[in-house]
C-alpha cells in the first residue's frame, strides 16, 4: 500500500537523520530553511538568509545548509518542508507565520527531525517556536520620535492588522506620548506585505498631511526615499539597517538578527541537546538589534534612547508597564503592572489615546 | 476626522507621480493592441525595465542612461514575444503570459547584486519661477522630466494615430491584417515595430518605479502594476486621451484612499483598499452603457495570428 | 526558398511530436542557463524531469503532482470553454478565492458538528456557487452594459484578494488562534476535510473533480449542441448569430461555468492541501491555468496533459532549488523558456514548410 511505502520512506529518512547523529564527526548536520520571499527582498527573508550564512560561517564543514525561497504558504509549504525532511535535513527552520500548520503536519510524520517555526504559537515535541520582541525596539523609536517631532504628527505605515503590528504601534505610541503629550499618530494600513510603490505613496500621503516622523512596519526603503525627498522628515530602518539613508532621514533602525539563535539551535542538534522550547527574545539576547543612532538626533535624546535600550536589555524596564488604559478607557495595566506575554502575543486592541479603529 | 488636512493641489501633484509608471506602460500596450497584437507580458517587461534601468543607472551614475537602458532592455525582451507570435505564429495570450513568467525570473537573476543599493537621484526639472506659481506651479511645474515625457508621449501617440499616415497604416493593420496585407503593407514588420515600442514604454514605466518612485531594486517590485496597465488600455477603449484619464483615475483613487486613511476618515480600510478597482469598474460601466451597444472599440484583428497565405 | 503553408487540418503526427521537441529544446537552452549559473546542467534537468516521477522519493512526489495539477486542470477546463467562444475570463484567480471563502465559511459555520454527509457536500455547493456568482458580475455587466469582461474580471481579482485578507483577519478568523490571522484548519475537522481517497496518493476530491470535468468538457464540446455553439461563436461570431446562438446566454454560460469550476478548485484547495483561509491563500493558480488552457490547445485532453506538465516543472523546480541551491528565479525563467518553446513548435502542427519557388497566385 502506498501509505506503508510513504511511512517506510519517512522512517528511512529518519534513519538517515539518526545515522547523521551517530556519525556527527564525519557527516555534516543538515539545516534547512524555508523562506516566504526571495532572498533579494532586502527585508524579512534577506535577514533570515544572513542568519543561515552565519550558521555556515560558524560551523564550516560540520554543517550543510539548504534553502528554498519564495515558498507560498499552504500546500506548497508542506511539500517544501517534507522534501527537505525526506532529503535528510536534521533541523528545518520555517520562517513565516503562515507555515505554522504545514510545519506541525510534517513534524508529525518525521518525529526525528527537529523543526523550528518562526512567529507562530503551536509547538510539539520536535517543533520549537521562536520570535523576536520587536516592540522593544519600537519603544526606542517612539521615544526618539516623540522628542524630535515638531509638528507633533507621526505617521505609521502598517501592513496587516495582526498582533505583531498592533503591538508595535502601541509600543511606539506609549513612548512617544510619554515624552510628548501632544503627539498624534496617523496609521495607514497598506493591506499588503510587499508593494514598494504603495509604501511610497503612503509615506507621501502622511508627509503631506504634516507628519514629520515616519515609522514603518513594511520592509522596503520606499518610505525612506519619500522622506529624503520631502526633507526635514525622519524615519527608522526596518528589518535591515537601511544605513544608505543615514544620517537623514534614517536616524536609527530595528534590525532582525537571527544569527545567534540559528547558531545556537544548530549547535544543539550537533550536541544532541536539542529540546523544544518557546523563545521570544528581544534586545537583551541580541535578537533585536538597534541600528546606530545617527548624529541628526540631538546628543541628549540619543543618550536617553541608549539608556532606554540598556534598561530594556537588562530587563529593568518593560515597554508595557502600567498604568496603561485600552483605547476605550478601560484599565489594562494598573500602576507598575507589566503585560503578560499571552496578552501581548494576541494583542488586538489599541491603547488609550490612539485614534481610529483597527480594521478587522 | 480632519479632511481639511488633505490639500487637493498636493494630492494632484502626487497622483501624477504615482500614475506615471502605469501611464507609460498602458500607452505602449495601446499602440501594440492598435496594431492587432495582444501582449499580456506587460508585467514581465516592466520588471525587466526596472532592473535594467536600475543597474545601468547605478553603474554609470546617470539616471538618463538608466532610462535609455530600460527602454532598450524591455524592447529587446519584447522581441522574444514578437518572434514567437509573428514568425512562429504562437498563441498571443499564452505567449504574453509566458513572457511575464520569464521576465520575472530573468529580472531576479539580473538583479542579484543590486539589492539594498540606493540609485542616483533623478533631478526635477528646473523651471525657475514657474514652479513658484500658486497652485499651478505645484501641479504643473514641479516634476521630473519623465512625468513631462509621459504627458508628451500621450499627445504624440494621439497625434500619430490620428493624423499621420503611418498611424493610419498601423490602425489598418490592427483592424484587418488581411486587407492591409493585400494593400501591400508589411504587416509583420509593422507589428514588430509596435511590439518593440510597447516594450520600450513598459521598460520606461518599470524604470520610473525603480529609479524615481520607490527608488530601490527588490525582486517582484512591480507588484502587479503591469496588469493594471493592461486593464487601463481596455478601460480607455484604445484611445490615448482616455489612457491618461484611466491611469490618473486609478492612481488618483489609490493616492486618495491612502490620504483618507492618513486623515483618519471613518471608512473601513478594507473598502478603501478595494476602492481603486471598484471605482475603475464603475466608471467603465457608466461609460460603456452610455456609449450604446454598437461601438466596440477593440481593434478587429486583436489577438489573431496573421499568416500571409498568398 | 522556404516558405510556410497552412495545413488544411492540424497534423496529428506533429501534434504528438512537437511537445517532445519543445521539451528537448528547453533542456538544451535551460541546460546552458544552468551551466552559466555554475550548476551541472544534467543534474538539474534530471532533478526537474526525472526525480519527481521515477526518482528516490517519487512515491511522495507522484501524489504531489496530482495535488498541484488538480486545481490547474479544473480551472483551465472551465476557462477553455469561454476562450473557445472568444469570452475572456482573466479573473479565475478571484473566483478561486471567493469559492474558497464560501466553501470554508459553510464548513466553519457548522463547526464542530459531526455530519460529514451533510457538511462536505454543502461546502462543495457553496464553493461552486461562490465562484459562479463572482463570475456573474462581469457576465451581467457585459450583457447589460456591454462592459469589457477582461477588465472587470481582472480587477475583481484584486477586490477578492482584499476580501480574503479581511476574512482571514476578521469574520473567519480562528477564535482559538489568540488573535493571529487565519481560520481554523478545515483539514483537521473531520466533517469538512477534503481528504485523500487513498492516503499518500494525492488523489483528493478536487483531483477527482478535475478528471470528471475533463470528461464532461470532452462530451460537451464534441457531442452537445452547446459545445457546437461555443465552437461556432469562436470561429465565426456572425454566422453563429444566424445559426440561432444567443450571445448573451453564451456569455453567462461560459463565465458562469468557468467561475463555478474555479470556485470548486478554491474550495477543494482550502479544505484539503491548504487547510485554512489565510491572507496569502491564493498562489496564482487562476493565472497559471490560463497558460495551461492554451498549452493544451483548449482541448480537454490537452489541458489534462498540460496541467500535469506544468505541475511537474513546479515540483521538479522546487526540488532543484532545495537540493541544488538554484535560485527560484532560475526556475521561473526555465518555465518561461519551456512555454516559449512549446508555443513556438506549435507552428509545425498547423503549418508545413514548402521548399522551392513560390507559385504565382
Amino acid at each position: 500500500m502506498t501509505l506503508a511505502k510513504l511511512l517506510t520512506g519517512a522512517a528511512l529518512a529518519a534513519g538517515l537523520a539518526g545515522g547523521a547523529f551517530a556519525a556527527s564527526h564525519s557527516e555534516p548536520v543538515k539545516a534547512g530553511f524555508i523562506y516566504v520571499g526571495p532572498i533579494g527582498d532586502g527585508g524579512w527573508t534577506h535577514e533570515h538568509n544572513i542568519g543561515r550564512l552565519a550558521v555556515e560561517e560558524e560551523f564550516g564543514d560540520a554543517v550543510e545548509t539548504v534553502y528554498q525561497e519564495s515558498v507560498p504558504e499552504g500546500a506548497d509549504a508542506e511539500r517544501a518542508i517534507t522534501q527537505m525532511a525526506l532529503q535528510g535535513a536534521d533541523i528545518i527552520f520555517t520562517t513565516s507565520f503562515g507555515y505554522m500548520d504545514p510545519t506541525i503536519n510534517v513534524a508529525e510524520k518525521f518525529p526525528d527531525v527537529k523543526f523550528e517555526h518562526a512567529t507562530g504559537y503551536k509547538t510539539a515535541d520536535n517543533v520549537a517556536i521562536y520570535s523576536a520582541r520587536f516592540y522593544e525596539g519600537r519603544a526606542i523609536q517612539g521615544h526618539i520620535a516623540g522628542k524630535m517631532t515638531k509638528t507633533n504628527k507621526i505617521g505609521y505605515i502598517a501592513s496587516f492588522p495582526i498582533p505583531e503590528v498592533i503591538r508595535g504601534i502601541n509600543s511606539a505610541y506609549i513612548h512617544a506620548k510619554k515624552v510628548n503629550p501632544d503627539v498624534e499618530f496617523s496609521v495607514v494600513w497598506a493591506f499588503t506585505w510587499f508593494d514598494p510603490a504603495k509604501e511610497a505613496d503612503a509615506a507621501t500621503a502622511l508627509i503631506e498631511q504634516g507628519a514629520d516622523v515616519i515609522l514603518q512596519h513594511t520592509d522596503s526603503t520606499a518610505p525612506q526615499a519619500a522622506a529624503a525627498e520631502a526633507g526635514n522628515v525622519i524615519t527608522f530602518g526596518q528589518a535591515s539597517d537601511m544605513s544608505e539613508y543615514a544620517p537623514m532621514p534614517r536616524v536609527s533602525s530595528i534590525i532582525d538578527n537571527w544569527a545567534p539563535y540559528y547558531i545556537d539551535r544548530v549547535k544543539a542538534v550537533m550536541d544532541g541537546t536539542w529540546e523544544t522550547k518557546d523563545t521570544w527574545d528581544g534586545i537583551g539576547p541580541g535578537m533585536v538589534g538597534i541600528g546606530e543612532i545617527s548624529d541628526a538626533v540631538p546628543a541628549e535624546v540619543k543618550a536617553e534612547a541608549l539608556a532606554l535600550k540598556d534598561a530594556i536589555a537588562a530587563g529593568d524596564y518593560h515597554p508595557f508597564t502600567g498604568p496603561i488604559n485600552k483605547q476605550d478607557g478601560s484599565v489594562w495595566l494598573a500602576e507598575g503592572e507589566t503585560a503578560d506575554d499571552g496578552t501581548l502575543l494576541g494583542m488586538d486592541f489599541y491603547v488609550e489615546g490612539l485614534t481610529g479603529e483597527i480594521p478587522n | 476626522m480632519d479632511l481639511s488636512s488633505i490639500n487637493p493641489v498636493v494630492l494632484i501633484a502626487s497622483l501624477m507621480v504615482a500614475s506615471t509608471p502605469i501611464l507609460l506602460a498602458a500607452l505602449g500596450e495601446m499602440v501594440v493592441e492598435k496594431s492587432g497584437v495582444l501582449n499580456l507580458g506587460v508585467e514581465g517587461m516592466m520588471i525587466v525595465g526596472a532592473i535594467c534601468g536600475f543597474a545601468i543607472a547605478v553603474e554609470t551614475g546617470s539616471p538618463t542612461m538608466g532610462f535609455v537602458a530600460a527602454a532598450l532592455g524591455s524592447a529587446l525582451l519584447s522581441m522574444i514575444f514578437a518572434v514567437l507570435t509573428q514568425l512562429f505564429l504562437s498563441n498571443q495570450v499564452a505567449t504574453g503570459l509566458a513572457l511575464t513568467l520569464f521576465g520575472l525570473g530573468l529580472s531576479s537573476l539580473l538583479g542579484q547584486g543590486y539589492v539594498g543599493i540606493k540609485p542616483p537621484s533623478t533631478p526635477k526639472m528646473d523651471l525657475g519661477p514657474l514652479s513658484d506659481l500658486p497652485v499651478l506651479g505645484r501641479i504643473l511645474f514641479s516634476h521630473d522630466l519623465v512625468v513631462y515625457f509621459s504627458l508628451a508621449l500621450v499627445l504624440a501617440v494621439w497625434a500619430f494615430l490620428k493624423f499621420t499616415r503611418a498611424g493610419l497604416i498601423l490602425r489598418a493593420v490592427g483592424e484587418s491584417h488581411d486587407a492591409a496585407h493585400a494593400l501591400g503593407y508589411k504587416v509583420v514588420a509593422i507589428r514588430f515595430a509596435a511590439i518593440g515600442f510597447g516594450g520600450a514604454c513598459a521598460g520606461l514605466g518599470g524604470a520610473y518605479l525603480s529609479l524615481v518612485r520607490v527608488p530601490q531594486w527588490t525582486e517582484g517590485m512591480t507588484a502587479g502594476a503591469g496588469w493594471i496597465a493592461l486593464a487601463i488600455v481596455v478601460f480607455a477603449s484604445w484611445r490615448a486621451g482616455r489612457i491618461l484619464l484611466g491611469a490618473y483615475l486609478f492612481g488618483g483613487v489609490t493616492v486618495l484612499q491612502l490620504n483618507l486613511q492618513a486623515a483618519g476618515a471613518a471608512i473601513p480600510v478594507e473598502y478603501l483598499s478595494m476602492s481603486p478597482y471598484l471605482i475603475t469598474i464603475l466608471v467603465l460601466v457608466i461609460m460603456s452603457s452610455s456609449r450604446g451597444r454598437a461601438s466596440l472599440a477593440a481593434p478587429a484583428s486583436l489577438g489573431r495570428s496573421f499568416h500571409a497565405s498568398s | 526558398m522556404i516558405r510556410l503553408e497552412r495545413r488544411r487540418e492540424p497534423s496529428r503526427l506533429w501534434s504528438y511530436v512537437t511537445p517532445v521537441l519543445a521539451v528537448i529544446a528547453t533542456m538544451i537552452a535551460g541546460g546552458l542557463m544552468f551551466a552559466a549559473l555554475g550548476k551541472d546542467p544534467f543534474e538539474v534537468i534530471r532533478t526537474i524531469f526525472w526525480d519527481p516521477v521515477l526518482g528516490e522519493f517519487a512515491f511522495y512526489y507522484r501524489g504531489q503532482l496530482l495535488i498541484k495539477a488538480g486545481p490547474l486542470i479544473l480551472i483551465a477546463i472551465g476557462l477553455s470553454l469561454g476562450f473557445r467562444a472568444g469570452i475572456w475570463n482573466i479573473g479565475a484567480e478571484g473566483q478561486y478565492i471567493i469559492g474558497a471563502i464560501c466553501g470554508a465559511a459553510v464548513g466553519l459555520a457548522f463547526y464542530p458538528m459531526d455530519a460529514r454527509w451533510l457538511i462536505f457536500p454543502l461546502m462543495i455547493l457553496a464553493g461552486a456557487v461562490g465562484g459562479f456568482l463572482w463570475a456573474m458580475i462581469p457576465a451581467i455587466l457585459k450583457t447589460r452594459f456591454n462592459t469589457n469582461e477582461i477588465l472587470v474580471s481582472l480587477l475583481l481579482v484584486y477586490v477578492a484578494e482584499q476580501l480574503l485578507a479581511s476574512m482571514a483577519l476578521g469574520a473567519l478568523r480562528n477564535p482559538e488562534g489568540s488573535g493571529f490571522p487565519g481560520s481554523r484548519n478545515l483539514r483537521r475537522y473531520e466533517s469538512s476535510a477534503n481528504t485523500e481517497l487513498f492516503e499518500g496518493t494525492g488523489m483528493h476530491w478536487g483531483v477527482v473533480a478535475a478528471f470528471i470535468a475533463v470528461i464532461f468538457a470532452y462530451i460537451l464540446l464534441n457531442r452537445h449542441m452547446l459545445g457546437y455553439q461555443i465552437r461556432l461563436t469562436g470561429q465565426a461570431p456572425r454566422a453563429a448569430r444566424f445559426a440561432g446562438v444567443r450571445p448573451n446566454l453564451l456569455v453567462v454560460f461560459c463565465l458562469g461555468a468557468s467561475g463555478a469550476l474555479a470556485g470548486l478548485a478554491g474550495m477543494f484547495e482550502v479544505a484539503g492541501p491548504a487547510g485554512q483561509v489565510s491572507i496569502d491563500f491564493n498562489v496564482g493558480y487562476g493565472f497559471t491555468a490560463i497558460i495551461v488552457a492554451f498549452l493544451g490547445r483548449l482541448h480537454p485532453v490537452g489541458i489534462l496533459l498540460a496541467g500535469l506538465l506544468m505541475a511537474l516543472t513546479y515540483i521538479g523546480g522546487e526540488a532543484a532549488q532545495s537540493t541544488l541551491g538554484l535560485p527560484a528565479a532560475a526556475i521561473q525563467a526555465f518555465q518561461g523558456m519551456l512555454l516559449f518553446f512549446l508555443l513556438a513548435v506549435d507552428m509545425l502542427t498547423n503549418y508545413r514548410f514548402r521548399f522551392g519557388k513560390r507559385e504565382v497566385a
